[in-house]
């Protein structure tokens, strides 16, 4: 899930100065997880807000603010107070918080920084494993994947900086170099650190991503269509939409 | 040509010592330094915005090395870099007339005085070395021919004293097999160690002429020994060498701490445990002659 953390509050009432009427929106998938952006948050928000004499004119938690079509319709139930609204307070990710652009003229402010792509180890404990690169290498690396877990994202082995095997930079996260030595040890697989691995191909990742699927089409051609339209192309967003990918 | 590389194919014990470019655009002090080693090493390393703290580029003062007789290794780091400025960096340094260039990974913007800063990394050191050996063949990276190769002796880093050291040699090895010619290690003080460390090295390099030069960091205090054990990752001082720099007056531990390196290189010369050492005296290069001359390798011919 999407993990961001709560701005300060000082710093979400000088982001709403000069907009008095507030309507907050919360996310029911991972800011309600996360407890960054649910009902309770929500709420609690409200309360802050009022207290800060602002009028929060409406409230909702979508069931996923990022389903753009769903929080159209969300508005829509919404209408007189979207109306009234001076600025959403969105308490998502940035994503979620983008979506509302197309479905409002209004000011949007994110309360929220969203942080990364994060596995709950446990309640409120999070782990970055992937960063969503574009190209899946962690069958090469011991199901690790150094390019979200070594700092560096270095392909070919540790750095100098592994201390008693753990990452110099950040002393509490353990070496993903000593981690995937010692995972292809255990499965007998330590010839697999002899392989040389090419650089990251970062035209697999280039941004902003871009993926469209028609559900009719075979596996086959969505797996080409998805690489011409989010990755191969210049300007595949606009040919994309004519269906003409293939 | 380099005569770096003349005189690690000749099979000579090389001495390599390095200088740091200035935060600033005063360069009296490393001009100085240039002066004082250039006649008693086989190559002045320059160092990269080392530890992640920003100043003058390592290639306009490598030139400098070469301008003024010296010969340098242009140290290269892909934390700062793209691929396309690596390379971009490599040509402009053939025609600088740098021929040694020094491939390391870099240490993290995070322990360095710009944290803010975007680590790049797009290449690690081993993709660095493969560049520089495609460099050297006539093609870019991708395979474009180059109006003009360079020629450029290629080295690479390694860290004896890691933690756990088994993934450290397998990079060791890949970096041989992407073609580095030359090693520094990171700063060894425990020599037993260090020789159980290039019996593994040897083993890995039969068959090549890699050269292994052992990293020599000068100590100036018993406290620099304790804080490097105590916050630097891959240097281990060993207790009785922290003992042996517990002195009356800070002249006092300068002396001891030449002592103790010169020492070592004969150690490390007599026994053949290495091909050359690497000699680092941040901010004391004036003392890198008189170890030298401790250590009987005031004249390298």
């Amino acid at each position: 899930m999407i993990i961001a953390k709560q701005k300060d509050f000082a710093d979400i009432l000088r982001m709403l100065e000069g907009s008095r009427r507030v309507f907050i929106v919360g996310c029911g998938e991972c800011a309600t997880a996360t407890e960054t952006g649910g009902a309770p948050q929500v709420l609690d928000m409200k309360r802050r807000l009022e207290a800060e004499g602002k009028e929060v004119v409406g409230t909702d938690v979508a069931h996923s603010v990022c389903q753009e079509l769903d929080l159209k319709r969300l508005l829509r139930l919404h209408k007189e107070a979207v109306e009234r609204t001076d600025v959403f307070l969105v308490l998502s990710c940035g994503a979620g918080a983008q979506s509302l652009r197309d479905a409002t003229t209004a000011r949007i402010v994110a309360g929220t920084d969203s942080l990364f792509l994060g596995n709950s180890l446990r309640r409120l404990d999070y782990e970055e494993k992937c960063s969503l690169c574009g190209e899946c290498v962690i069958d090469r690396f011991g199901g690790v994947c150094p390019v979200a877990r070594c700092s560096k994202g270095l392909l070919n082995g540790p750095c100098g900086g592994t201390d008693h095997g753990m990452c110099e930079v950040n002393p509490n996260k353990p070496c993903a170099w000593t981690m995937v030595y010692e995972r292809l040890k255990q499965q007998g697989r330590l010839d697999d650190l002899k392989v040389i691995h090419p650089p990251k191909r970062w035209d697999q990742a280039r941004r902003p991503g871009r993926a469209q699927w028609r559900p009719e089409r075979s596996e086959e051609s969505r797996r080409v269509h998805t690489r011409t339209s989010a990755c191969t192309l210049p300007g595949a967003d606009e040919g994309s939409d004519e269906g003409s990918g293939s | 040509m380099s005569s770096f590389r003349e005189a690690c194919r000749a099979g000579s014990f090389v001495v390599t010592s390095e200088v740091g470019p200035p935060k600033g655009t005063d360069v009296r002090g490393v001009l100085g330094d240039i002066d004082r080693l250039k006649r008693h090493v086989h190559a002045i390393n320059v160092t990269d915005n080392q530890s992640a703290v920003m100043r003058m580029g390592s290639l306009a003062v490598s030139h400098e090395v070469v301008a003024r007789g010296g010969e340098p290794v242009f140290q290269l780091s892909c934390r700062d870099r793209n691929r396309l400025a690596l390379q971009n960096d490599l040509l402009s340094a053939h025609l600088l007339g740098v021929r040694n260039v020094l491939c390391l990974t870099g240490d993290h913007p995070w322990v360095g005085d710009h944290k803010e800063a975007k680590p790049v990394y797009d290449f690690d050191s081993v993709h660095l070395i493969q560049c520089v050996r495609k460099l050297n063949s006539g093609v870019d990276w991708v395979g474009n021919a180059l109006q003009g190769a360079t020629d450029l002796f290629v080295g690479a880093v390694v860290a004896p004293d890691a933690d756990p050291l088994e993934p450290q040699l397998y990079k060791f090895a890949k970096k041989v097999e992407a073609g580095a010619e030359f090693f520094q290690t990171q700063a060894v003080y425990d020599l037993e160690a260090f020789a159980r460390f290039m019996r593994r090295v040897r083993e890995l390099l039969a068959g090549t002429k890699v050269r292994v030069l052992a990293g020599l960091l000068v100590l100036s205090s018993a406290g620099m020994a304790r804080y490097m054990n105590r916050a630097v990752p891959g240097i281990y001082v060993p207790d009785e060498l922290v003992d042996e720099m517990v002195c009356e007056t800070k002249e006092d531990a300068v002396e001891t701490g030449m002592r103790i390196c010169a020492r070592h290189i004969r150690r490390l010369r007599e026994e053949g445990l290495c091909d050359g050492v690497h000699i680092m005296a941040p901010g004391k290069a004036a003392l890198v002659p008189r170890i030298l001359e401790m250590a009987g390798l005031g004249d390298l011919g």
